[in-house]
């Protein structure tokens, strides 16, 4: 009895392994081209390997982003930067949102979310509606400060009927914003551009202050 | 503040019947009676508090301690069917009362699927011991209420005159269907805990 | 090869799992959000079913009775775990949409049901032909649903336009709808039935 029950439990182990290590690369392949097709979705093209490259921003809070630069040759054209925000309608709502080296928004993509179908779920091409200019972020600046919904005085209308989801969304770009600027500051300081740098140095603190009142 | 906000969404905004469809054969099952409902409730509540606790245990402990994240499914479903064995032999001895009550509705929990549903998804989730273990109860507590609930109106159904092919099963679920719709209203409120 | 053709639309008709038998609500319910879901739900489910009546069937006389219930579960989360881990690699998209019901597959009472009710008792080739049936029966079943759902919800089916969307009631995608369009389903099949 013991022993029957042994040994299915043995074959089907061996036989699991077996598929486990089959499938493990198709897996690890399938994950890695989804995080490449997001960043090539939000920056402009590029030809180095931006994963590669990846390292952690942090934005305060204890809270740091994944940031992957984009570039051409040995120029920076933007940086892809994975951002995310807990308050979401249903939970964890996790997006890519590209910038190019003049503080706009390229494009975005969203890589997770649990909101609901038909209403929330509409962020993933709400905000880049062409014909809407009053809805969409892609091409916006930071001049004006963080995007808020026009509910809370922003510029940027929120999905119809989900207003706590488009608050999570535009947390979770402005949120992106502040590591996108601090890692402007910091790969620039290092470089030539030392005129440059201090502007951005200049301005950055003023965002964050501004991100911190908001907050 | 964070775990009321666990409760409120596990029980309420995400009640495991009508917005996760998890237990769903077992609520229409035995949902005729509001005794047999509660009966269920609580077997499934004690059931699956220790089920999450172990399985948390078992996936943190030797799962993911030796990479073996794929045997999840086997090794949580036959951790689970003999849990429910246990429980029932242990109850037997320890407690005859408790036994009398739950018994009959043991040996139907290994098949429910709102225990190996939570044991999954505390781990999807990332939480902590203690979180899974506030999860699975809230979880369970909707559940019972979802299954109170539901078989009080059935216990009227049951006197009321329906079209022949709409009796049972089918009129239940159009019913579970409006019931759902309610909960909806409840989406959001967990912002208030934030 | 007659019998086995009737097992086969027996399963699809007269032992219908999900409008007859009434088995396996959960992932009927949840994952039939779109004909597409639904389908591929299906699909998934037909696979462990099949192999899963075979195994058990060439293994019947080798299991011992007092363990055959966690022997034909093991059987079945094998299977099942595979099927998870082969979406994972080649279907990761659709393997996201289906979620957690991919694992509960596991305890979806139709394939146990069927293990112990049919496989049990029959040789390999009336298993195979059953858990094609059945299997047929619930993935029909599933996407006929999740059509129903996503044309009323949404104007499409398998995402092909049918009519514009805003005429479409959103609640018909979201939770109740799924029951309360399960509920109208079984209400026919029963009337069509006892004609």
């Amino acid at each position: 009895m013991f022993l029957s029950l042994s040994v299915i439990c043995l074959t089907v182990a061996v036989l699991l392994a077996q598929v486990n290590k089959m499938t493990a690369k198709p897996i690890a392949e399938a994950k890695a081209m989804k995080l490449q097709n997001a960043i090539s979705e939000v920056v402009p093209p590029f030809d180095n390997d931006p994963v590669a490259e990846a390292y952690l921003m942090p934005v305060g809070n204890g809270d740091s982003l994944l940031v992957y630069p984009a570039k051409k040759g040995n120029d920076v054209v933007g940086y892809a930067i994975n951002s995310s925000s807990n308050n979401g309608f249903s939970g964890k709502i996790q997006i890519m949102v590209g910038f190019d080296t003049e503080d706009r928004i390229v494009n975005y993509a969203v890589l997770q979310h649990a909101e609901t179908p038909g209403l929330g779920s509409k962020m993933t091409e709400w905000f880049k509606n062409p014909e809407k200019q009053s809805q969409s972020i892609i091409g916006r600046d930071f001049s004006q400060g963080t995007l808020t919904v026009s509910k809370d005085g922003g510029d940027v209308d929120a999905i119809t009927a989900s207003t706590i989801t488009s608050r999570a969304f535009l947390e979770a770009v402005n949120k992106a914003y502040l590591a996108y600027s601090d890692t402007k500051v910091e790969t620039v300081t290092g470089a030539t551009h030392t005129k440059k740098a201090s502007e951005e140095e200049h301005k950055s603190p003023e965002i964050k202050e501004e991100e911190k009142n908001h907050e | 503040m964070e775990f009321i906000g666990i409760i409120i969404v596990a029980i309420f905004v995400n009640n495991v019947v009508f917005s996760q469809f998890l237990g769903i054969c077992p609520f229409l099952g035995v949902s005729k009676k509001v005794d047999t409902a509660i009966g269920m409730g609580l077997a499934v509540t004690f059931v699956l508090t220790i089920a999450t606790i172990v399985t948390f245990l078992l996936q943190k402990g030797i799962l993911e301690q030796f990479g073996l994240e794929y045997l999840q499914t086997i090794t949580f479903i036959l951790v689970i069917a003999s849990l429910v064995q246990m429980v029932e032999i242990v109850l037997k001895k320890i407690s005859p009362a408790l036994y009398q009550a739950l018994g009959v509705f043991l040996p139907l929990i290994t098949t429910n699927c709102v225990i190996l549903g939570v044991a999954i998804l505390v781990i999807q989730k990332d939480y902590s011991l203690l979180e899974s273990v506030i999860y699975a109860i809230a979880t369970a507590i909707g559940y019972a209420m979802a299954l109170i609930i539901f078989s009080s109106i059935r216990e009227q159904l049951a006197l009321t005159k329906i079209p022949k092919a709409m009796e049972g099963i089918p009129i239940a679920l159009i019913t579970a269907g409006i019931i759902a719709m309610s909960f909806m209203g409840f989406s959001g409120i967990d912002q208030v805990f934030k | 090869m007659n019998k086995n053709l009737k097992i086969l639309i027996n399963g699809i008709i007269k032992d219908n799992p999900i409008f007859v038998l009434l088995l396996g609500m959960c992932p009927t319910l949840a994952t039939t959000s779109s004909a597409i879901n639904g389908m591929s739900m299906g699909l998934a489910t037909m696979f462990v079913l099949i192999c899963s009546n075979l195994v058990i069937s060439l293994l019947k006389n080798l299991i011992p009775d007092m363990v055959r219930i966690p022997a034909y579960i093991v059987v079945i989360a094998t299977f099942v775990t595979i099927i998870e881990m082969v979406m994972n690699a080649y279907v990761p998209a659709l393997a996201d949409s289906l979620g957690i019901f991919i694992p509960l597959i596991v305890v979806n009472c139709i394939v146990l049901g069927r293990a112990e009710a049919f496989a049990s008792k029959n040789g390999m080739f009336a298993s195979i032909f059953d858990g094609i049936g059945i299997g047929l029966g619930f993935t029909l079943s599933l996407t006929l649903l999740g059509a129903t759902r996503e044309l009323m919800g949404t104007g499409k089916i398998f995402s092909i336009n049918i009519y514009p969307e805003q005429f479409g009631s959103l609640i018909f995608v979201l939770a109740p709808g799924a029951f309360i369009v399960l509920g109208y389903l079984i209400a026919i099949f029963n009337k069509l039935q006892h004609k």
